[in-house]
């Protein structure tokens, strides 16, 4: 994996980490309910936690694709899932629940893997890490299981890493100096962004 | 169209709502008496009191009674968040009809547009309740509670609407456990904890005030609390059978808080209203009773038949307030025709602070901007502005019960108080909004851009 793609990995994770729904938001809420700056720290692990996880399966997931098919086979199909994932991101808005203010960390962990799952976090990363597929390797039974996973577990810690920084920032100056009441102006609607980005990052697969 | 940033009426925290600019517009229902023309929704200009516009609805009948938005500052909640909606649609349910009407006022908020009906057969077909009544915006759909199931019994409950169709999504709860009557609900959201009240089934209530259930102690006396996310039932809290008719629930503002206030109607042993607090202790919930209003003495020749014999009014409270900042409790005490405030920065030792008369089953107090002229009803629902400084209400209570109680008819009016520093209240001379004209009665108002009974806050 090179550098340009270590970034972009990086990026999404910083973007991800900025989107209020992903769980900063949850975390200042936990503190501020409980009076405590470690209540926000508590939160923030199981939240980066889930969302890790809903980004490491969908890796997962592709490389074992990956292993039994062809890889351009794989390149559209990603690029298929991801586009219409964006589309339907784009046309159709939900909300989503499932747990409320009193939550175990598990449960946390839960609401971020979903949340991450539902917004399709693992899908925007996704054509990123099929970058290195298309060089040097031809054919069906190009890739190592190891290569792969190993790649998968890199690109997660990537993302994660980016996404757990901006998110502790972003709680702590929140909880500590702006106060929640920044949400009233700063809180952008990311919806489309988040979907144009999604669509993009499938183009991008079917096109490299 | 979503927004690109939060709708600007969304507040993360009651505190901050307090902030927010001065109310111009109410939206009032209105209910026709006589039962031949619809029912309508009116809006005034609270710069001078003036009706603006009133919108009949499709048909006669409905009973309009309570209403809210489609959704409020709840949408900020973290563990839902969906902030880029908009607080642009008034939902009134039809008490009687179980219809439900959803107003667009964004457009052209002096003149609410009519969007959308939802006919009775929908709601009795997905929720299997009737009688919708308290609307609340919650995190995850429109939250709406029911007098009654279908054939007009119990159970009544809680049924949700879809935010963005308005189309009933079925019964909320999973497991009712010991509930059965039903009134009012609201929630501690920082608490996952929903709380109900109990008034009675519609088969008990529609036919006017029943002494004989009164007497009998069968009208709702009990508080039901909730887990909001799991739907269940987890306990119940008697005030005392004594307490007829637990209404309105005022929980405070602040998530991390964990008490409310809730009035009863009439204590049948000595006619007295009441105010219970409700508190989490020990991880049990329970209530205290904290202001008792007694009943007054009056002249015999002056009241309506089923109260002479007492030869007192009693003070039928039937509404309560609570400021954004969980201070100040306004009390509307109906039968006496007083409006009163307390400070309840102590929710356990609440301290009157203010009181005015107006109306009233004996007295007739006159407002001041028509000193000569004896008003019946008497203070009803009440509604504090968001910055806890003006409070607005009404005087009619529910069709068959006003006839009972103001035999000679009803004629509606709305005024104001001011409250100052201290927590005292004065009528505002300038303000009196009179529906003499329209004939119809006003129940319920809606501040536009919300209020004090419209929004519910995940941050304290």
């Amino acid at each position: 994996m090179d550098l340009t793609s270590l970034l972009v990995l990086a990026g999404f994770g910083a973007f991800h980490g900025l989107n209020p729904a992903m769980g900063w938001l949850f975390a200042v809420a936990l503190g501020l309910q409980e009076r405590s700056r470690d209540g926000v720290l508590r939160a923030l692990p199981p939240i980066v936690f889930g969302h890790a996880g809903s980004v490491l399966i969908t890796l997962g997931l592709v490389s074992a694709a990956r292993l039994a098919a062809p890889p351009k086979a794989v390149s559209y199909g990603v690029a298929a899932v991801v586009c219409a994932f964006g589309l339907w991101r784009l046309l159709k808005r939900r909300h989503p629940r499932w747990v409320g203010m009193k939550v175990t960390r598990w449960q946390l962990a839960g609401w971020s893997f979903l949340m991450a799952t539902a917004h399709g976090a693992g899908l925007m990363v996704l054509p990123v890490t099929l970058l290195g597929g298309h060089e040097g390797h031809g054919g069906h039974g190009g890739h190592d299981a190891a290569a792969l996973a190993s790649q998968s577990l890199l690109a997660t810690g990537v993302h994660t890493v980016a996404m757990l920084v901006t998110t502790t920032v972003l709680a702590l100056v929140v909880y500590e100096r702006l106060g929640v009441s920044v949400l009233r102006k700063a809180w952008f609607n990311l919806d489309l962004a988040w979907a144009v980005a999604l669509i993009g990052a499938g183009a991008f697969a079917a096109l490299t | 169209m979503p927004l690109i940033q939060p709708d600007p009426t969304f507040y993360p925290s009651a505190r901050e709502a307090m902030l927010a600019p001065p109310e111009e517009l109410a939206y009032v229902a209105l209910l026709d008496p006589a039962g031949g023309r619809p029912d309508g929704l009116a809006t005034i200009d609270l710069s001078d009191g003036s009706i603006i516009d009133v919108h009949d609805m499709s048909v006669p009948g409905d009973e309009l009674h309570h209403f809210g938005w489609n959704v409020c500052s709840a949408a900020l909640c973290p563990y839902a968040p969906h902030p880029h909606v908009e607080r642009r649609y008034l939902v009134l349910p039809g008490l009687r009809s179980s219809r439900i009407y959803i107003f667009d006022v964004k457009d052209d908020p002096r003149h609410p547009k009519l969007v959308k009906t939802i006919e009775p057969e929908t709601v009795f077909k997905k929720t299997g309740y009737s009688r919708p009544h308290t609307v609340h915006c919650g995190t995850d759909a429109i939250y709406v509670s029911a007098l009654g199931n279908v054939n007009g019994d119990a159970p009544g409950g809680v049924f949700t609407l879809d935010h963005d169709t308005f189309e009933p999504k079925g019964r909320w709860e999973s497991d009712r456990g010991s509930q059965r009557l039903h009134y009012d609900f609201w929630w501690h959201l920082g608490h996952d904890t929903m709380i109900t009240s109990e008034w009675g089934t519609p088969n008990q209530i529609e036919p006017g005030p029943s002494l004989e259930l009164l007497v009998g102690r069968q009208y709702g006396h009990r508080l039901h609390v909730w887990d909001l996310a799991k739907r269940r039932h987890l306990q119940e809290i008697d005030l005392g059978d004594q307490h007829q008719m637990a209404l309105e629930l005022r929980p405070a503002h602040d998530p991390t808080k964990t008490h409310g206030f809730v009035n009863t109607v009439i204590n049948v042993e000595d006619l007295s209203a009441n105010i219970f607090t409700w508190y989490l202790e020990d991880d049990l919930w329970k209530a205290r009773k904290t202001i008792t209003i007694p009943a007054e003495p009056a002249d015999p020749d002056l009241l309506p038949e089923p109260l002479k014999q007492f030869g007192a009014v009693p003070p039928l409270v039937s509404d309560i307030s609570l400021t954004l900042d969980d201070r100040i409790l306004l009390v509307s005490a109906w039968g006496t025709g007083e409006l009163k405030a307390y400070d309840v920065s102590d929710p356990f030792a609440p301290r009157e602070t203010g009181s005015i008369r107006i109306g009233g089953i004996a007295r007739r107090d006159a407002h001041p901007a028509a000193p000569g002229r004896a008003l019946n009803g008497g203070p009803q629902m009440v509604e504090a502005s968001r910055d806890g400084r003006r409070v607005y209400f009404t005087n009619s209570l529910y069709r068959s019960w006003d006839d009972v109680f103001y035999p000679d008819g009803i004629s509606s009016w709305m005024a104001k108080v001011d409250i100052a520093d201290d927590g005292s209240i004065a009528l505002d001379p300038g303000f009196f909004v009179d529906f003499a004209a329209d004939g119809r009665r006003a129940h319920q108002i809606r501040l536009q851009g919300g209020d004090s009974s419209s929004d519910s806050y995940c941050f304290p």
